[in-house]
């Protein structure tokens, strides 16, 4: 079974400076994922760098959190992307290096 | 060290208000943002700039600094004094993103200016994220093939990394936390290493599959038998089937390159087979070879 662990929601508002209700908006968003267990949230410490990232986007870059959906699904076409550009440059480098 | 254009860096004129300023930097802060461009030093060099841009012009008191001596900035020390008799204003400050915006890249420029960041700038108190490192490491295919250790030296710090097998030419991995320092308790930065691998002269690599060739001698090929052949797994014994075409190729099932982060999968080795015309036949090869002509119909 995936064990996981996690991080207060208030501690983590705590350390970035932010308020909580930023992190309830972008759960309500369905952008990052909350845990509830004895009456306390938590996010979880796998999904930390992506909740940061996101938080950046909503408070630096006022970005709303339809953007912020948006802008997650097309970085990760475009991720997807360079991932098929570096695979079709190795298919290159394999023909070129047999002419 | 070069005088920087804060106001170009902005794309501003020197006749902005505070909102144009606001807006020009924001518009440019969407555009290079480090989340929104990741892996790109072009961008995050930028990104570097225009908060740095930004630093001076959203501080009434810089600014001024800036716009008095911006390009005799070597008189600096001389307005420093002249401030200082005046008694020091509170500085304005203005708004600046973290990203991966590390305090150490302000320009030489910058710093020969104002110092560093001020005081009284917003960035003082805040958290920033380190600067991500970014570095690339060549490894060879036979090391690509098996999970093995490495230890990088990045930034005079010894950096042991585990290379698990399969990983691609190009691919980049990151190290979370493994970059520069963060600012006032700030989490560090994270380090990404891209990896170069070459191939072997005689064998390629295509995702998970792998290509070669192997030489056959023509009774061999026609008459069917056995082949021994090194590949990057070990060796394996190849069953040669009569009358085997110059150009053919055999797919070995499993017996490519490892799957990245998939222990026990891996991909097929093709071989191709290259046929060799024997040469420098005596007499008797050649006649009867031709004896064999006439009876091949």
């Amino acid at each position: 079974m995936e064990t996981k662990e996690y991080i207060t929601i208030d501690f983590f508002c705590r350390q970035h400076g932010i308020e909580v209700s930023v992190i309830n908006t972008l759960h309500e968003y369905g952008l990052i994922e909350v845990m509830l267990m004895e009456e306390k949230e938590y996010l979880p410490l796998s999904e930390l760098a992506e909740t940061e990232k996101l938080i950046r986007l909503y408070g630096e870059l006022a970005v709303n959190p339809e953007g912020i959906d948006v802008i997650i699904h097309l970085l990760k076409r475009i991720k997807s992307m360079q991932l098929q550009i570096q695979l079709l440059e190795n298919r290159i480098r394999l023909y070129e290096e047999n002419t | 060290m070069s005088f920087i254009d804060y106001y170009e860096v902005l794309g501003i004129n020197k006749n902005a208000t505070e909102d144009d300023i606001k807006k020009a930097y924001r518009k440019l802060a969407r555009k290079l943002h480090p989340d929104l461009n990741p892996n790109d030093k072009n961008a995050h060099a930028k990104f570097q700039k225009i908060n740095e841009a930004n630093e001076v012009l959203s501080d009434p008191v810089k600014r001024k600094k800036y716009d008095q001596y911006g390009e005799q900035w070597e008189h600096g020390e001389e307005y420093e004094q002249a401030r200082k008799a005046q008694g020091r204003p509170k500085d304005g400050g203005g708004q600046n993103f973290s990203g991966d915006f590390d305090e150490s890249n302000f320009s030489d420029f910058f710093a020969s200016m104002f110092g560093g960041a001020s005081e009284g700038s917003s960035r003082a108190q805040a958290k920033f994220r380190g600067q991500d490192f970014h570095s690339e490491l060549a490894i060879t295919l036979e090391e690509a093939f098996t999970t093995h250790a490495r230890t990088l030296k990045i930034h005079d710090k010894n950096v042991r990394i585990n290379i698990p097998a399969g990983i691609e030419n190009g691919q980049t991995i990151k190290l979370k936390g493994f970059g520069g320092k963060g600012v006032n308790g700030g989490p560090d930065g994270d380090l990404f290493i891209k990896f170069s691998i070459s191939n072997l002269p005689n064998v390629k690599r295509l995702g998970n599959d792998l290509y070669t060739s192997v030489d056959l001698d023509l009774f061999n090929a026609i008459l069917g038998g056995e082949k021994i052949i090194e590949t990057l797994s070990g060796k394996i014994k190849l069953i040669v089937k009569p009358e085997t075409q110059n150009g053919t190729k055999i797919r070995l099932k499993g017996k490519g390159f490892p799957v990245y982060k998939k222990e026990g999968e891996f991909g097929d080795l093709f071989v191709t087979y290259h046929i060799l015309i024997p040469t420098n036949l005596t007499e008797k090869q050649i006649e009867l070879f031709k004896e064999l002509q006439n009876i091949v119909p």
